[in-house]
């Protein structure tokens, strides 16, 4: 975190986009869309499928090149030319399935692409010592205890497997980390370890960019709601002009929540549809509480 | 690395900071990593077989327990051994090569060809067949890497086309169906005590033997030591997310059929020196038994796992097998037999295996 960051915070973000249009061919992907996030800032980008979420965040992490408007890191206009130059310049995409070789452990997972070796020539060895040090010690600042850095991944939890993907953005100089749908396959608990790891990735100073079509889960953590819709830019609002019943509402949540319920209702002979629908129930009354936090 | 720890208190969520002295590697036991091991399976296969042949043994003195009995079975295991491990880290990183067997024949003929044909020195000779297996092998991995066709497919063609042409072009060379090698060729001696000649006098064990041995230390330090070897995991466990952290998928996997293929080439030139000569349906077949030993060795046929040494036991098991069923005076008929029930017992133990590598540890 550089100095200018913490005191001009508001003025310069670490990455803003302004007024970004993206077309393929006659089909309007994306709409005039800004947002921004500063450093230990999280801003979720909330929208339903089709949104326009992935095209984006295909923006940010350089895969597409926009149309239209800008974008700046940390005040400086940018347009990169592909994902490489994306990353070198900070920018890390967390994919939610393409993060880790299940079969691999963690130590092997964690350097991959880009593993420290000794020696030279022929004799030049992967620096086993090290790899497994360093991961050891950046699982912990995300609050996991690697007993065993021969464990592979595929034996860790869906969310701890988020956090070897976030853990390792960090280690190799992510600024901003992109989280691509972080709790969508994943369960309550387990939704909760990764929500908290985004909070953790946020103290330690990066910008999060948190996409998600789940706002129970980007309330918590987010402090800058941006909400797509089609491909437009639907609204954005800081954390205290909102709440989660809004957020929720505007995401074609709320309402069509509860008439969802009352007809799974009507119609549950299933005893499990009747579940369902109690949990919808719930949710639309939760919602309609507005605290979750 | 640029990120300094938060300034900010911590919210109540996140972990305490680690007490610095908090080593919580807890002890995993011994038996606990030895069950992490791929080769496993393989190294309790091997001693079972060993101790099943052993017993069985028909021959007056025991001969399959003996030193003379050593030199048997590691002469029977030694080539499929070579090839075994390479097929075995193609594997690892997701693809087949069924091109792997004839390949032996190929390289061996065309060995035989340059030195009694074009006259050349042997070793020049070792030099152009090897060469000519890499193009090989680059070419099966590019068609592969460029088609995105399953390897099984792509490599059964080029096995066909090779076959075909070991036949087709022998007979047309020397209306024989083999060539002979002349021990009078410029570099035969010296090229033979590298290739194709004995070591540890009274019981001569076969030079294979030793290649083997380095082979399998070779690749087992490539796959555990260094940077490619961590490549070889990642793009046989998930191509895709190897691409994402920049691990260039294309070329490891092609850089690993040409390994196969140079393998098929140094099999390919012992058999020729050895035997003086080589026959045109040298090889054909044998790539089932490089796969079976890798597989038995504890190598997944969807890739990502599995090791070198493994699949060195897994060549061992098939010696013993070969050898034991003829000191045990059974049909040699039967081998085949016992290898496909040791194949099905490797895949069985395989994928419990591979479910405990990647379930969740609740």
């Amino acid at each position: 975190m550089s100095e200018t960051n913490t005191s001009e915070r508001d003025r310069v973000p670490l990455l803003e986009v302004r007024h970004v249009s993206k077309y393929f061919g006659s089909v309007i992907a994306l709409r005039d869309i800004s947002m921004r996030v500063g450093a230990g800032e999280v801003t979720c980008v909330l929208g339903d499928n089709g949104a326009g979420k992935s095209t984006l965040i295909k923006i940010l992490s350089g895969v597409h090149q926009y149309d239209e408007g800008e974008m700046l890191l940390e005040g400086v206009p940018v347009h990169f030319s592909g994902p490489r130059e994306a990353r070198a310049a900070g920018i890390s995409v967390v994919f939610q399935d393409l993060a880790t070789v299940p079969l691999m452990s963690i130590w092997r997972n964690f350097f991959l692409g880009s593993e420290p070796t000794v020696g030279i020539g022929p004799a030049r060895k992967l620096n086993t010592g090290f790899a497994k040090k360093v991961m050891r010690e950046e699982m912990h600042k995300m609050g996991i205890d690697v007993r065993d850095p021969n464990q592979t991944v595929g034996t860790l939890s869906g969310g701890e497997r988020q956090a070897v993907a976030i853990a390792r953005a960090v280690y190799f100089g992510a600024k901003i980390l992109i989280l691509d749908e972080p709790t969508s396959a994943l369960g309550v608990r387990q939704s909760g370890i990764v929500l908290k790891y985004v909070v953790q990735a946020r103290e330690r100073g990066l910008g999060v960019i948190f996409i998600t079509h789940n706002p129970h889960h980007a309330f918590p953590v987010g402090d800058r709601f941006v909400l797509l819709n089609r491909g437009r830019l639907m609204g954005s609002y800081e954390k205290n002009e909102t709440s989660l019943d809004e957020l929720t509402k505007m995401m074609a949540g709320g309402e069509e929540l509860e008439r969802l319920s009352r007809e799974l209702q009507k119609m549950s002979a299933d005893a499990g549809l009747q579940e369902v629908a109690r949990e919808l129930v719930d949710e639309s009354r939760q919602s309609a509480q507005g605290d979750i936090t | 690395m640029s990120v300094a720890s938060s300034t900010k208190p911590s919210s109540s969520s996140s972990p305490q900071p680690a007490r610095a002295g908090d080593e919580r590697l807890a002890r995993v036991g011994i038996v606990a990593r030895l069950l992490q091991r791929p080769e496993l399976g393989a190294l309790i296969g091997a001693v079972a077989v060993y101790i099943l042949f052993a017993t069985v043994d028909a021959t007056p003195g025991h001969l399959f327990s003996s030193i003379a009995g050593m030199q048997n079975w590691t002469d029977a295991a030694s080539t499929y051994g070579i090839m075994a491990v390479a097929v075995a880290m193609l594997m690892i990183g997701g693809e087949f090569d069924l091109s792997a067997g004839v390949m032996t024949g190929t390289c061996g003929l065309l060995l035989g060809m340059l030195i009694t044909r074009d006259q050349l020195n042997v070793w020049l000779s070792i030099a152009i067949v090897l060469v000519f297996a890499a193009i090989i092998g680059t070419v099966n991995g590019i068609l592969v890497v460029r088609t995105k066709l399953p390897s099984f497919i792509i490599t059964l063609a080029t096995f066909f086309v090779l076959r075909g042409v070991d036949v087709g072009v022998t007979r047309i060379l020397t209306n024989t169906v083999r060539f002979d090698i002349s021990d009078q060729a410029p570099g035969f001696a010296s090229a033979q005590v590298i290739f194709g000649s004995t070591f540890y006098a009274p019981y001569n064990f076969q030079d294979a033997v030793l290649w083997w041995v380095g082979v399998t230390v070779i690749a087992t330090w490539v796959l555990t030591q260094t940077t490619f070897g961590n490549w070889i995991y990642a793009v046989g466990g998930d191509a895709n997310a190897a691409r994402s952290v920049g691990v260039p998928v294309a070329r490891t996997k092609i850089i690993l059929f040409i390994g196969t293929a140079v393998s098929a080439a140094l099999v390919g030139t012992m058999v020729a020196l050895r035997f003086k000569g080589i026959q045109s349906g040298q090889g054909v077949g044998l790539e089932f038994f490089y796969i079976i030993a890798a597989v038995v060795g504890g190598c997944l046929l969807t890739g990502g796992y599995g090791s070198a040494i493994g699949a060195s036991l897994g060549a061992l098991i098939i010696g013993f097998a070969q050898i034991g069923i003829i000191f045990a005076n059974w049909d040699s008929n039967w081998y085949y037999t016992f290898l496909g029930v040791i194949l099905f017992l490797a895949v069985g133990v395989n994928t419990l295996v591979r479910r405990r590598a990647a379930s969740s540890r609740r």
